[in-house]
């Protein structure tokens, strides 16, 4: 039984992890950087959420749009002001720059929300947890585990049915020839850091729902993880994000269980090293071919 | 002489004796007692943080790996050297303090190098971000596992306990789990720390000037060409590697042994990250660049003090700027030709390929 | 003309010589020294905002002391500390209150130490800020002196045997008090059942709660501030696991988390010195100034730090300090006078003896109905 909750509530983290893991993985496979500012989005999101059902009172399913739109703006503007002007930079400058953005964006909440932690109000999901037998499923790991299913089935569909997600594709094999069959760069490479960023919001109120603490700081830790995640499943890849993100998640769950809760992350590092040894180029990830 | 060898030659001597003269000011300024507090505290740090960031260029800028865990390296020297000094003193009542701050950092840069080995045995293996990942995981895990070690001395002997602490009860506590190393006696000195920082320029400005070095370059800007032509990939990338990873050890033991205490959160990732932004914003592969943007980015927070509360609002505003004024193509050109009279003086090697740059 | 300036001349002698009688006046400039940025800033915040209120008390009443704050960030971190303690130095601060948080303050009162400056910490709690220095005083608890009480309380009160902890293995603070709590339950005849830990990123707490529940614990003590406790109970709820949960004084705050469901803290207990819903006039008052400037309901470091500014005004009466003295010179002089004087505050009444700790009494308390309730 223990067993099965562990499991359950690994699923859960897992699935949090896999939606933010998607905003990296994404960016990544098209604009080729490492976005750390992506774990700040979420936190943004948490917050805009937070105001629209504490503050202004509005209801659930509003407020959790807001964030989207907020955080999808944010996005594009992100990109467009910080990443776009170094389009042409080394992979580096980028990430420092990335690095700066996720300090900027602390800071700014730091001054808008104060350091006083919130609790995210988690009423809205009030729907009693489930009980089967002994094991006990809160409403907010059923949300969470059914919205990544979907968030994860949509996303496949769009990038491989649609124009606009053939293009990414496209973007994120080759540029140059994608540039040379007609697809506007600049626009792709905003619209990923748009679905990213609205991945991130809900990713952010996922993440506040089950653990309902909110802080400036609050995206930094889950940020690092989903990266790893998107590592381990093979930074680039979509199912490889879903799969790191789940898996890490229990990992993490299980480590802390039945090994011990001190060393749990070290445990999920290591797990992480050991699997890239193995695979190095992470478990769906294509390796990488040698051009002379 | 080539005209290259003069050039390379002109750009040490410039590197050398900007820091040489720099600390014959400072000792000055020290000696007439014209430094503010401030100032003065921070030395120390920031002799170690220019270690921290020409150690971590020789990977970054010459080898052409992006580590995100260099902050681990220091950590071990920063407990080691704790360790050391401490048990020097409790064994054989060891009251020279130089003495005891070298042997710590000797210890530090020993034992910082050996995990260096270890780890980088796995990590070069890969490439790209994939290496950068690796190296981030192996700093998160050095972090955790200092977080439950406990060391203590009973006796002149050394005892050490993991996860629990089951130490008996007549130990002086030296590190202490979570509560880090403690009850250190600070013997770091302004002067050491200049020493060091030579002793590093020395080994990285010969690495990097030697076969070897050549070597290691030629892997970054090329690995296939490299290894066709018989380098040994792996042998010089590991080269770099550990001799990063001893400097960091020296610079943690430095570092450690300047403060009343050491903590594992002042090791963490957004540590490796600071390192990280000080070497890209040096330049890659810039010594001299490295130095400045260390010293100018630990001093730039103390001197934003003033702005109180916003002053990392405003620190992550100039990194943002800098980066993209630095690094946009079009502000680019335009520095370029403002600072070209200087520029064709220092000419550092801004060969910029980094982070599975290479086989492109 | 001459009788005129003869007589303005005479004036002015008598008033000198009035004001030579009457009090001095003495500006006393203190820094306080604490994290306002960064992942700690919530403690710094609010030790520097209760020092603010009661300095602008002071300031307003108009008495002999007026008080010049220096505000200085450490951004919880032992190398920053140093910073900011030169630069609050360099700004001609006389004495300290701060660092707020334990490694910080322990390598601060490290350098006062050899420096001979005062420290007054509101809320350092480890035994390490003040071990081996004469120059560092504490207005909060000891961690071990509250692992003990808390340990005593329950074995006092048959709450129950069978004990969970769960404790943040990368804090001082929550190691301190997990340690004497479990050595002194172990005294005591305390079960411990389960024992977890977490660090400061960890944000699921499933497998520490269920490992308390599974252990059947009646108990679960959680040495920790509010914010992990928070989830924890949370994560206890979604459980059906309805433990009495035990807390310590950095439990003090979860009732004010905007958005906290306080039912979820329904039958929580915590020894604590302070609670901003206390019905103490002088508790009142400040949580209403505090309220008014700061638009936030004060935690107990803020209570801590406004205390600590009364206790430093107090050890320099007695002291005698002037505006001029260097912090040298005033050192010693505090550490004499922090011995003998008895300041009544918002945390109780507390006196000091010379290893720096504070005695004052903490205080039991229940929450009931979303309120804290005591008992005598």
């Amino acid at each position: 039984m223990i067993f099965l909750d562990n499991l359950i509530n690994g699923l859960s983290l897992g699935s949090i992890y896999a939606i933010i893991a998607l905003g990296y993985t994404m960016v990544y496979g098209i604009a080729k950087m490492l976005n750390f500012a992506h774990g700040d989005v979420i936190m943004v999101g948490a917050y805009i959420a937070f105001c629209g059902l504490q503050y202004w009172g509005i209801p659930p399913v509003f407020a959790f749009l807001l964030a989207m739109v907020v955080c999808t703006l944010l996005g594009i503007t992100i990109e467009g002001l910080a990443y776009r002007p170094l389009r042409q930079a080394t992979s580096l400058a980028v990430l420092i720059t990335a690095i700066g953005m996720s300090y900027l964006l602390q800071n700014i909440a730091l001054m808008i929300w104060g350091a006083n932690p919130k609790s995210f109000p988690t009423t809205f999901i009030n729907g009693a947890s489930l009980h089967l037998g002994k094991i006990n499923i809160s409403s907010a790991t059923l949300i969470t585990i059914l919205v990544s299913i979907v968030i994860m089935v949509l996303l496949t569909l769009f990038t491989s049915k649609t124009k606009l997600g053939k293009a990414m594709r496209c973007v994120s094999e080759d540029r140059g020839a994608a540039e040379l069959m007609g697809i506007n760069v600049n626009r792709t490479i905003s619209l990923t850091f748009a679905i990213g960023s609205a991945l991130a919001a809900i990713a952010g109120i996922l993440l506040c729902s089950s653990y309902p603490i909110l802080q400036p700081t609050t995206g930094s830790m889950p940020g690092i993880k989903a990266f790893t995640a998107a590592v381990f499943g093979g930074i680039g890849s979509i199912p490889g994000a879903m799969l790191g993100g789940v898996l890490l998640g229990i990992i993490e769950i299980f480590g802390k269980a039945y090994i011990s809760t001190e060393l749990g992350d070290a445990i999920v590092f290591a797990v992480l090293i050991i699997v890239l040894l193995f695979k190095p180029a992470g478990l769906l990830g294509k390796p990488m071919r040698e051009k002379v | 002489m080539t005209k290259a060898k003069r050039k390379r030659l002109i750009y040490n001597l410039i590197t050398f004796g900007l820091v040489i003269a720099a600390f014959l000011i400072l000792q000055n300024m020290i000696a007439t007692k014209s430094i503010s507090r401030s100032l003065k505290g921070q030395l120390v740090p920031i002799c170690s943080w220019i270690v921290m960031a020409v150690s971590l260029n020789l990977v970054i800028g010459f080898s052409g790996e992006l580590s995100l865990g260099h902050a681990g390296f220091m950590s071990i020297g920063a407990y080691t050297g704790a360790i050391v000094s401490g048990w020097l003193l409790a064994a054989f009542d060891m009251q020279d303090t130089t003495l005891r701050l070298v042997l710590a950092i000797v210890a530090g840069g020993i034992l910082a190098g050996i995990f260096g080995v270890l780890i980088g045995i796995p990590v070069l293996r890969l490439r790209g971000d994939y290496l950068a990942i690796v190296t981030l995981a192996f700093g998160e895990i050095i972090r955790n596992l200092v977080n439950v070690l406990y060391v203590g001395t009973a006796d002149g002997k050394l005892q050490f306990s993991f996860l629990n602490k089951n130490l008996p009860e007549n130990v002086t506590m030296l590190v202490d789990g979570a509560k880090g190393a403690v009850k250190i006696k600070p013997i770091s000195t302004f002067t050491v720390g200049f020493v060091l920082i030579i002793i590093t320029l020395i080994v990285v400005l010969n690495l990097v000037n030697s076969r070897a070095g050549r070597a290691i370059q030629a892997t970054r800007d090329n690995r296939i060409a490299a290894e066709s032509m018989g380098v040994s990939v792996t042998r010089y990338k590991m080269m770099a590697f550990v001799t990063a990873a001893v400097l960091a050890g020296m610079a943690g033991a430095l570092y450690g042994l300047n403060s009343s205490t050491v903590v594992p959160t002042q090791f963490t990732f957004n540590q490796s990250i600071n390192v990280l932004v000080f070497v890209v914003l040096g330049g890659l592969g810039n010594v001299l660049g490295s130095i400045i943007s260390a010293t100018f980015l630990t001093v730039l927070p103390e001197v934003l003090r003033e702005f109180a509360d916003y002053r990392m609002l405003v620190y992550a505003v100039v990194l943002i700027l800098v980066m993209i004024f630095t690094n946009n193509p079009t502000t680019r050109a335009i520095a370029n030709r403002l600072f070209a009279p200087i520029k064709n003086l220092f000419h550092g090697k801004h060969k910029e390929s980094v982070g599975g740059g290479d086989a492109k | 003309m001459k009788k005129l300036i003869a007589m303005v001349l005479a004036l002015m002698l008598a008033l000198s010589v009035c004001s030579a009688f009457a009090e001095e006046a003495v500006t006393l400039k203190i820094a306080h020294i604490g994290p306002t940025t960064g992942a700690a800033a919530l403690y710094g915040l609010a030790t520097q905002h209760g020092a603010e209120i009661a300095v602008d008390e002071i300031n307003a009443a108009g008495g002999k002391f007026t008080i010049e704050l220096i505000n200085e960030d450490d951004e919880h971190n032992v190398e920053k500390v140093i910073n900011a303690y030169n630069a609050a130095l360099d700004a001609g601060a006389q004495m300290i209150l701060g660092s707020t948080t334990s490694k910080p303050c322990e390598a601060a009162g490290a350098q006062g130490y050899a420096d001979r400056v005062f420290f007054l910490t509101p809320s350092a709690s480890s035994t390490a800020v003040i071990e081996d220095k004469d120059n560092v005083f504490q207005v909060c608890f000891t961690d071990p002196n509250q692992g003990s009480a808390s340990a005593q309380y329950i074995a006092d009160h048959k709450l129950g045997t069978k004990v969970a902890v769960i404790y943040n293995n990368a804090d001082v603070y929550s190691t301190g008090i997990r340690d004497t709590f479990v050595k002194k339950g172990a005294e005591l005849g305390l079960e411990i059942v389960s024992e977890e830990t977490f660090t400061d990123e960890t944000t699921d707490f499933t497998v520490q709660v269920g490992k308390a529940q599974e252990a059947g614990a009646e108990i679960v003590f959680l040495p920790m501030y509010y914010t992990p406790a928070s989830l924890i109970l949370k994560t206890a709820a979604d459980k059906n696991y309805k433990p009495i949960f035990f807390g310590v004084d950095g439990m003090d705050g979860i009732l004010s988390v905007e958005g906290f469901d306080t039912s979820l803290a329904e039958g929580v207990m915590l020894l604590t010195p302070f609670v901003a819903t206390s019905e103490d006039e002088k508790v009142k008052s400040f949580v209403a100034k505090y309220q008014e400037k700061f638009n936030e309901t004060p935690i107990q470091f803020a209570a801590d730090a406004y205390d600590g500014i009364y206790i430093l005004v107090a050890a320099a009466e007695k002291a005698g300090i002037t505006s001029d003295m260097a912090p040298e010179e005033a050192c010693d002089l505090l550490i004499d006078a922090m011995k003998e004087i008895e300041v009544t505050g918002l945390t109780g009444t507390m006196t000091w003896d010379e290893s720096g700790a504070v005695t004052k009494t903490p205080m039991a308390a229940t929450i009931v109905n979303g309120v804290y309730v005591f008992e005598d």
